[in-house]
């Protein structure tokens, strides 16, 4: 095999294309589209029912690793292993509860010749929920008042300070808009059992739920933004269809964020537009978002661009897109032979 | 007058690309909205919509002005 028909190996994780979808397979649907090389697209995953594993023409092999509390020290092991099979080129995680791990292996990675292209820690702890209303003040962008606790009793008093409703998230995921002090503790119960401590109790605000989804360059460069309001809404709060959207604003306001950061990857900034026009930041997660797609379906294949950045390569910011471009998400009931399930239950990888 | 970015089509389909707003209207709706694109001012559009449809003038006034009325609550005007 020449050099050149070579395919470039990447493994990707957040396969789990649920209800609820991590974005690995429309991260990997978007740099077959798009790279315009060959790829060899290695999955990884953590639970042996994640869709992505199975479906046809997504991964061309799969492994299972250990979660993310297994520690650093145990991905590197499973990814030297699976890097000693696969050869791998560049990885691309997808979920902010692994990427501790990842950033922490990244430069022993790199030795092994496995690209990324990840955000540093400062990067990373910037954006925190923990974070992110003193990274509001001080670059001046409005994020809601929020508190971080770690008792149910401290909800009392933050309830009589910002009114109700308001809103209890988890430290990486989940948020619950609570109507009365029963609600916000059932929530507090809830999120606290599933994803630990601490809670955020954010103020809540009133508008049109739009997400950013962008790539950074690492340099403060950003290389693609592109806007997108959600049509249709899960009782999950994940969006089912949503729209890229013509708004120089958001635009700019990503422009801005990247600009400070420097940020190095994926990202989405969750946004809330008021009546009056104002932008509220009410998240932004350090990855792709699940509907990663629409940025290659509007005209900028963001996961496609950072493989080429991961690799080195330059890449030129795009500048125009198409506005007004849908998704709209669907559930398929994929056919599975059981000796499949079997091999990768059985033996960690398919 | 409506904003430059609002796109429509002939079926009366109009879009708002910063807002993500869709809307369907009537045949006439599309038309005046059609005409204010064009660069139309109203009394223009009022006299068109006179000229072309047998309706008395008062009925176009008052439709002609709920319409904008309409657009402005939805965001689809300049301020």
């Amino acid at each position: 095999m020449s050099e050149n028909s070579k395919p470039i190996v990447i493994a990707v994780t957040g396969l789990n294309a649920i209800d609820s979808p991590g974005p690995g397979v429309a991260v990997i649907r978007a740099i077959r589209d798009g790279l315009n090389r060959p790829v060899r697209i290695i999955g990884l995953a953590y639970e042996n029912l994640e869709p992505g594993i199975y479906m046809d023409a997504v991964c061309d092999k799969t492994y299972q690793i250990s979660y993310p509390a297994a520690g650093a020290e145990v991905l590197y092991n499973a990814l030297k292993y699976i890097h000693d099979k696969e050869g791998i080129d560049v990885i691309i995680p997808n979920f902010d509860a692994e990427l501790y791990n990842f950033i922490t292996i990244a430069p022993r990675l790199k030795l092994l010749g496995i690209h990324s292209f990840l955000p540093s820690f400062e990067m990373f702890d910037a954006r925190d929920k923990l974070n992110l209303y003193a990274f509001g003040q001080k670059h001046d962008l409005k994020v809601p008042k929020d508190k971080v606790i770690y008792s149910v009793n401290d909800l009392y008093l933050i309830g009589e300070e910002f009114g109700y409703p308001l809103v209890v998230k988890g430290k990486y995921y989940d948020a619950v808009v609570a109507h009365t002090l029963e609600q916000a503790q059932k929530a507090f119960y809830k999120i606290s059992a599933k994803w630990g401590f601490p809670i955020i109790v954010q103020q809540f605000i009133n508008g049109t739920e739009v997400n950013i989804a962008a790539l950074g360059d690492g340099e403060g460069n950003a290389i693609s933004i592109i806007p997108m309001k959600k049509m249709y809404i899960t009782d999950k709060g994940k969006a089912w269809a949503g729209i890229t959207l013509e708004d120089e604003a958001l635009i700019e306001l990503a422009r801005k964020f990247v600009s400070v950061t420097k940020w190095r990857g994926g990202f989405e900034i969750e946004i809330m537009k008021t009546a009056q026009d104002e932008l509220y930041i009410m998240e932004i997660n350090p990855r792709f978002p699940a509907w990663i797609y629409l940025s290659a379906g509007a005209g900028q294949n963001q996961p496609a661009a950072l493989v080429k950045m991961a690799l080195g390569e330059k890449v030129v910011p795009f500048t125009t897109y198409d506005v007004g471009k849908l998704f709209i998400r669907y559930s398929w009931d994929h056919i599975v032979d059981v000796s499949k399930f079997q091999q990768f239950t059985a033996f960690g990888n398919l | 007058m409506i904003k430059k970015n609002i796109a429509t089509n002939e079926f009366g389909f109009v879009f708002n690309p910063a807002t993500g707003d869709s809307y369907s209207s009537n045949p006439i709706a599309a038309e005046i909205i059609q005409l204010m694109k064009d660069g139309h001012s109203l009394n223009e559009i009022k006299k068109t919509l006179l000229d072309k449809y047998e309706v008395d003038k008062m009925t176009i006034e008052k439709d002609v002005d709920e319409f904008m009325g309409a657009l402005k609550e939805n965001n689809l005007l300049n301020n």
